[in-house]
């Protein structure tokens, strides 16, 4: 099985009062900039939209959000081009340019923060990743290797998506903290 | 841009209908050979267009980041449409007649929105779905998808017969006569793709209503609006519909004007052929501004129209279509999963809101429609399928989308209302106040639309968040009025027929560019949008909330007892309320001390007209013989890859189609009714009109080229080796290059015709 199109989503910790004004600022700039690894094209504001996608920074490769899916708080970062190399790299490729987000994030707009134990990885293509045991048991392959050897890990959980109607995936629980910086720089 | 495009295409084989599949492999090819160059950038826009495949904000490759204009750097590819960069994201529009949906199609819905746009389903003002931020090369396999559940984007934007609209109360309404349902199926898929209506200098959309009363079909709008009505004629209660033709808002708004009070239902789809010819033929192609039916109706009269209308009736062939769909008119009726009940007790403030704002009875006993209100018409992947659930829950199924960019949920059993409550609740999806002055509609304005001049939906934003906070003290008044926003003067969220309405617009102030709205007022909901309101003060954004308040403070404190207030705003005057709002014209703050009021809601960007691009709304004038002979050449393209294939019958048999198109093409210029479905008719016309007349003769070759083409069609049944079929593929390029040529060379002549 071959993924493409990885979604990483990094939980904010706690809940903190997020202007959403300010988090379109700091979007726009990164736009202005275009500081990060993708085009950057505009800001959608869905704040209006109780659990939604929140504020989405639209790019050509990827899309990233501060989004309030499934009722949690969270950076995802949506790779939407196909991407070269094995999967454990492509789960890499995504979980290091949420991470990045996150560290501008937090270093941007103060008073957030984002968890270091606890993120969601799921594959955002029915076709090749259909909601059903074997994708999940195929995953479960890949997303422990990526944990294990990627992020050196030995003590997790993975926590599956069970409704097949949704995106393949999983919530990944570490129980040592993850160093963005190292995974950023790496 | 997807890696799956290749997937879908196989996993979904036999999935779709025949029809449907060979548009959208036909579609595929257009987008190769123009990211080949082999197709001009205008035509193909407008075959995009046609396919529903839109452009979207910045597609130029620019964008304003309040500094100034600057690139977005796009890789260098072709161009998907005049100024308009191949890999920049666009918006997809979906097609859903009459707002007629099931909860396959709501999931495939969810699965579309997660998988190829920003998250987001949108509703639009006329039923349709939009899909934000789509790659071109992923449309084909959302097409395919969603075909496999029975929908298509077919004439979903450019000039064509758009998404056909109708009351999504229909069926179970107390106030209809009868059920438009099975007449708005009917002209739906008869138009789609009709041959008389792919002639158009602009769009033309049609609409049915089932009363005269409400407004939840608009008639009174449409280029072509249905009325249902029923008249005694010899003892007999008979169906019919009144007629209304020519109306339309945008910048010039005309009301409809009555074509036929009483038009029996075997005569709607023929007129509305013999409109679309009459359309096609004498409407304005040159100045896009003038070019909708209205316009036709202004310089003609209605008389005229009407004789011109009446006369291609009455020469138009015979088609079982017209009527076949009456003998079994039933077959879309909808028979309750429930049974019938009684309205519990409630004793939840909220949900007595949500029941007296967003239920209404059915005409059947037992029976309630509720209202799903989205904030601007917006709502996620995981509301889509959770409404799904609900649909197959608690109704025989289906829903209808409504004008109003929300959701009706049709046959609720009253005994399961609580139930209904709670399950929408769990899905966010319980608002109370469907279509009050909470349920504010707007067009996508500056987000995504290359016209918008201000925010739309920020500000809709901004007065739902005000709102919200008084909701439970507004006067029952101010609750019932109707608020919709345009981001510019073109009312795609048809701001003329709000009570209150605002559309975009823009000023300098103290050397900025300062975003703006013209409030507008005396619009009327009521009646199918039975009057259209006109601007009285362009105010800056920003100050928008404030006269929102004054205006119905004003109204509560003045009203007469039960006054509505598009006659309250007769008997006051504009002059009056102008004035209570003339101050927020003035006393402009510096920059300095408020940079906010120099940006838009919800973009803190400073306010720039920089983004405005062209619109694609009014589409690409494109005539039939642009069209027939890119089509050609497409079959010759396909031809040629059959031929790789080994497939040589079906390489020889595409290579003579192009060769009769492409002849078509010609003999159309002169004589519009020639048809394909008689390729006799096209070869015959094509020797008497350009070979004996020696006109497509080429000035060297002389009538070598056009043999050619007769001595292909006279072998039309021949069996092809690799060979021959290889030498047709090439005579038909020739033939297809010999045509371009005579069209140019009569083009400058000018002997058309």
């Amino acid at each position: 099985m071959e993924l493409q199109h990885v979604t990483a989503k990094i939980f904010v910790d706690g809940a903190p009062s997020v202007d959403a004004e300010t988090v379109v600022k700091v979007f726009q700039t990164w736009i202005s900039e275009q500081s990060m690894n993708e085009l950057l094209i505009d800001v959608a504001d869905y704040e209006h939209v109780p659990k939604g996608p929140g504020i989405v920074l639209v790019g050509h490769q990827a899309d990233y959000s501060l989004d309030n899916m499934g009722g949690r708080l969270g950076l995802r970062y949506n790779c939407k081009v196909a991407r070269e190399g094995s999967n454990e790299e492509k789960c890499l490729h995504a979980f290091r340019s949420a991470a990045k987000a996150c560290l501008r994030f937090e270093a941007e707009l103060p008073g957030i923060r984002f968890s270091r134990n606890e993120f969601e990885l799921a594959i955002n293509d029915r076709a090749i990743a259909p909601n059903t045991d074997d994708t999940r048991e195929n995953c479960e392959s890949i997303f422990n290797r990526f944990v294990r050897e990627q992020l050196g890990q030995s003590d997790f959980q993975l926590a599956y998506e069970s409704d097949a109607r949704r995106l393949v995936g999983a919530v990944v629980s570490v129980s040592v903290a993850i160093d963005f910086d190292g995974v950023a720089s790496a | 841009m997807k890696a799956s495009n290749n997937l879908w295409t196989s996993q979904l084989d036999g999935r779709i209908s025949d029809q449907l599949a060979s548009e959208i492999d036909t579609f595929e090819t257009e987008i190769e050979l123009r990211s080949q160059g082999k197709v001009d950038e205008k035509v193909f826009a407008e075959t995009r267009l046609r396919r529903g495949v839109y452009g979207q904000r910045y597609d130029n490759g620019k964008r304003d980041d309040g500094n100034g204009s600057k690139d977005l750097p796009f890789a260098e590819k072709t161009t998907k449409g005049p100024g308009t960069i191949w890999d920049a994201p666009g918006m997809m529009r979906i097609k859903i007649p009459y707002g007629g949906m099931n909860a396959a199609q709501l999931e495939m819905m969810a699965d579309l929105t997660e998988e190829y746009s920003d998250g987001i389903a949108h509703i639009t003002t006329r039923q349709d779905f939009q899909l934000h931020f789509i790659h071109i090369d992923d449309t084909p396999t959302i097409m395919r998808r969603l075909a496999s559940v029975g929908i298509t984007t077919r004439e979903a934007c450019g000039n064509s017969v758009r998404n056909v609209t109708g009351c999504p109360f229909a069926g179970v309404c107390p106030d209809e006569p009868f059920d438009v349902t099975p007449y708005a199926h009917a002209m739906t898929y008869f138009l789609l793709g009709h041959p008389d209506a792919q002639n158009f200098g602009r769009k033309f959309k049609p609409s049915f209503s089932g009363c005269h009363q409400h407004a939840c079909g608009l008639a009174q709008m449409h280029d072509l609006g249905l009325t249902a009505v029923v008249r005694e004629i010899d003892g007999q209660q008979v169906r019919g519909f009144k007629v209304v033709v020519g109306g339309g808002l945008g910048a010039v708004p005309r009301q409809a004007k009555e074509f036929d009070e009483f038009l029996p239902p075997e005569e709607i789809l023929p007129m509305a052929q013999a409109m679309a010819k009459v359309f096609g033929k004498h409407g304005e192609k040159e100045k896009r501004s003038r070019a909708r039916m209205k316009f036709l109706i202004d310089k003609w009269g209605l008389e005229k129209f009407k004789e011109e209308v009446l006369a291609e009736r009455a020469k138009l062939r015979d088609d079982p279509r017209w009527t076949d769909y009456l003998t079994n008119i039933d077959a879309l009726e909808e028979k309750p999963s429930r049974p019938g009940g009684e309205l519990p007790a409630i004793d939840d403030p909220a949900i007595q809101k949500w029941v007296d704002t967003n239920t209404r009875p059915q005409r059947q006993d037992g029976y309630v429609t509720a209202t799903v209100a989205l904030p601007l018409g917006d709502l996620t992947p995981d509301q889509l399928r959770q409404l799904a659930d609900i649909v197959r829950e608690f109704t025989p199924g289906t829903l209808r989308t409504t004008v109003e960019q929300n959701f009706v949920l049709r046959w609720v059993s009253k005994a399961d209302v609580l139930a209904l409550y709670k399950a929408l609740d769990d899905a966010d999806l319980s608002d109370a106040g469907a279509s009050n002055i909470m349920d504010i509609v707007a067009c996508p304005g500056t987000d995504t639309c290359k016209l918008g001049i201000s925010s739309s939906r920020g500000l809709a934003a901004q007065l739902r968040t005000q709102l919200a906070v008084k909701s439970m003290q507004l006067d029952t008044a101010i609750e019932n009025l109707h608020v919709k926003i345009s981001g510019c003067f073109n009312s795609c969220g048809q701001h003329h027929v709000a009570d209150i309405g605002f559309y975009g617009a823009t000023r300098t102030m103290g050397g900025y560019k300062v975003p703006h709205f013209q409030v507008v007022l005396g619009g009327q909901w009521e009646e199918n949008g039975g009057s259209y309101g006109l601007p009285i003060v362009a105010i800056p954004s920003k100050r928008i909330p404030t006269a929102l308040d004054r205006i119905t403070e004003y109204y509560v404190q003045n009203r007469e007892s039960n006054e509505r207030f598009t006659p309250f705003v007769g008997r006051v005057g504009k002059a009056k309320l102008r004035q209570l709002l003339v101050d927020l014209t003035e006393n402009v703050p510096a920059y300095d001390h408020e940079p906010g009021f120099f940006s838009d809601w919800g973009d803190p960007r400073l306010y720039s007209l920089d983004d405005i691009g062209k619109g694609e709304c009014s589409g690409e004038v494109v005539t039939q013989y642009e069209f027939a002979m890119t089509a050609a050449e497409r079959i010759i393209f396909e031809a040629q890859v059959k031929l790789e294939d080994g497939q040589f019958q079906d390489a020889g048999r595409d290579a003579l189609t192009a060769m009769v198109k492409a002849a078509k093409a010609l003999v159309q210029i002169q004589y519009d009714d020639v048809t394909e479905d008689d390729p006799d008719e096209v070869i015959d016309e094509f020797r008497e009109r350009y070979y004996d007349t020696e006109v497509a003769f080429d000035p060297f070759a002389g009538s070598k080229f056009a043999d050619y083409l007769f001595a292909a069609y006279e072998e039309k049944g021949k069996r092809h080796t690799e060979d021959s079929a290889h030498h047709l593929i090439e005579e038909s390029q020739l033939f297809v290059e010999s045509v371009h040529s005579c069209y140019n060379r009569i083009r400058t002549a000018g002997i058309e015709s």
